[in-house]
């Protein structure tokens, strides 16, 4: 069961819609006791920083996530669902998850912001080699994550901020919009993505897949 | 780098596509769930729904087409047409839509555009614009379906609607819809200069030429196009090997 977690905001609907697609069974919840269950955690993101984070408060998901994910629990975190879990939004100045080190800046070189549309992710190239999680989760594995992406695929983008980890290493992949930021980082059992998957058409589905063929089991 | 987005857009009334000409003059242009499924698969970047005539009923089956719609395709879609409340908004978001436009209820009510950005994010929130030169410079912002001049001048609009929170900006030339004339350049060219968020250029679509024509001198983010599209006038793989060859960054 994936738990895609409902904090109020956020486009459920395009990410249950996606795994129904990849034919998975799914829950859609805001209670903590009924996420639990969940193999995997989903949480998604369209909405602002501030009202995102005074909802997971106010559901006591922050906790949760937090004892989930250091558990080990696989989670994905899209868009403002991986800007939530570091330690600091410029946008609203508000204080996140702080499960990763780093903040989430506001783009500064673009004119145009959001950065809406397709835009590339450069693939690390220590992501695409064997045991590319050396020293982490399954070390030594063929890392599963990237199989058939081509380094530069076209992913859909909408944002206005960026995160910035502390630890360079766990950035997988980059994109370019006036500045380079980290479009997908990975970390023993997260992923996150600042680009939606479940809207980038069939590279951003296999993605899903990949992420979600990792860790499940059934 | 961030690509140009080539966007079909399917006007829709009482669950079918239509078209019409300078917004009057509507023919049938076929099931909206379909022409959204072939797009999907032929590259679109993303799909506009508009419901142009958003009666009650209608909102309904708008409601049914955008979740059949949802469940096919695997790009982003903003579906606008009546949008009154922040619960309007929310209804078409949850049924799967990824963006809301909205016109004629935010220049009544502006508030709109600032709760709904609040919320849902100003990505959500596509302010949708259809305009009429009204003088050789000036441009007006119409309502109601394109039937009431507001005397609003476009330039003022925009730069409100943005300031308050609308994340992107649809922009319809009335002149232009349907008319296969080409893409209203000077406006969307002063729109697109003056405030800070993408704009989707839209009306008069009618050869390749035009879609380049209105991302560079238009300074367009997008472009949007309907019955080419839907009457196979053209194919948007066309369109998108046409701008590479200008050397324009699209998907592909």
């Amino acid at each position: 069961m994936i738990g895609i977690i409902d904090y109020g905001i956020g486009n459920l609907g395009s990410v249950s819609n996606a795994i129904k697609k990849l034919s998975r069974d799914f829950l859609i919840s805001d209670d903590p006791s009924r996420l639990l269950k969940a193999e995997i955690l989903i949480l998604p993101g369209v909405g602002s920083a501030r009202e995102g984070m005074k909802n997971i408060n106010k559901r006591k998901l922050d906790k949760f996530l937090f004892e989930e994910i250091k558990k080990g629990k696989p989670f994905l975190g899209i868009c403002l669902g991986m800007q939530l879990l570091f330690e600091e939004s410029e946008e609203g100045d508000v204080s996140c998850l702080g499960i990763l080190k780093g903040k989430v800046k506001k783009f500064l070189i673009e004119r145009k912001i959001p950065q809406i549309g397709w835009n590339q992710v450069r693939i690390k190239s220590h992501f695409l080699r064997d045991k590319a999680w050396a020293g982490n989760y399954e070390s030594g594995i063929k890392n599963k994550l990237f199989t058939q992406i081509p380094d530069n695929s076209f992913f859909y983008f909408v944002n206005s901020f960026y995160c910035i980890p502390e630890n360079k290493s766990i950035i997988a992949g980059e994109t370019l919009y006036g500045e380079k930021f980290a479009s997908i980082i990975v970390k023993n059992n997260i992923m996150a993505t600042q680009f939606h998957p479940e809207k980038s058409g069939k590279v951003g589905f296999q993605l899903l897949s990949n992420f979600i063929r990792k860790f499940y089991v059934n | 780098m961030l690509t140009k987005r080539i966007i079909p857009c399917l006007d829709m009334t009482e669950g079918k596509v239509v078209k019409g000409i300078q917004f009057v003059e509507f023919r049938d242009a076929g099931d909206p769930v379909k022409l959204a499924k072939k797009y999907n698969e032929e590259g679109a970047d993303e799909l506009v729904f508009l419901d142009i005539t958003a009666t009650v009923e209608n909102r309904n089956i708008l409601i049914d087409v955008v979740r059949k719609t949802a469940q096919m395709v695997t790009i982003p879609f903003s579906v606008g047409g009546g949008i009154r409340t922040k619960e309007d908004m929310k209804q078409i978001l949850r049924a799967g839509a990824d963006k809301v436009s909205v016109n004629t209820g935010a220049f009544n009510n502006p508030k709109l555009i600032s709760e709904c950005a609040n919320i849902f994010g100003s990505q959500c929130v596509v302010l949708s614009m259809d305009v009429r030169k009204v003088t050789t410079d000036r441009w007006n912002v119409f309502i109601n379906g394109g039937r009431t001049d507001t005397g609003v001048s476009v330039i003022k609009w925009a730069k409100k609607a943005v300031s308050l929170g609308a994340g992107e900006i649809l922009l319809t030339s009335i002149d232009r819809d349907g008319t296969k004339k080409g893409f209203d350049v000077k406006i969307t060219r002063k729109v697109s200069q003056i405030v800070s968020v993408p704009v989707i250029a839209s009306g008069g679509a009618g050869k390749l030429e035009d879609f380049a024509e209105i991302i560079l001198k238009g300074i367009a983010d997008a472009a949007l196009a309907a019955s080419l599209f839907h009457y196979g006038e053209l194919r948007i793989k066309k369109v998108k090997d046409y701008l590479q060859s200008q050397n324009i960054p699209v998907r592909n």
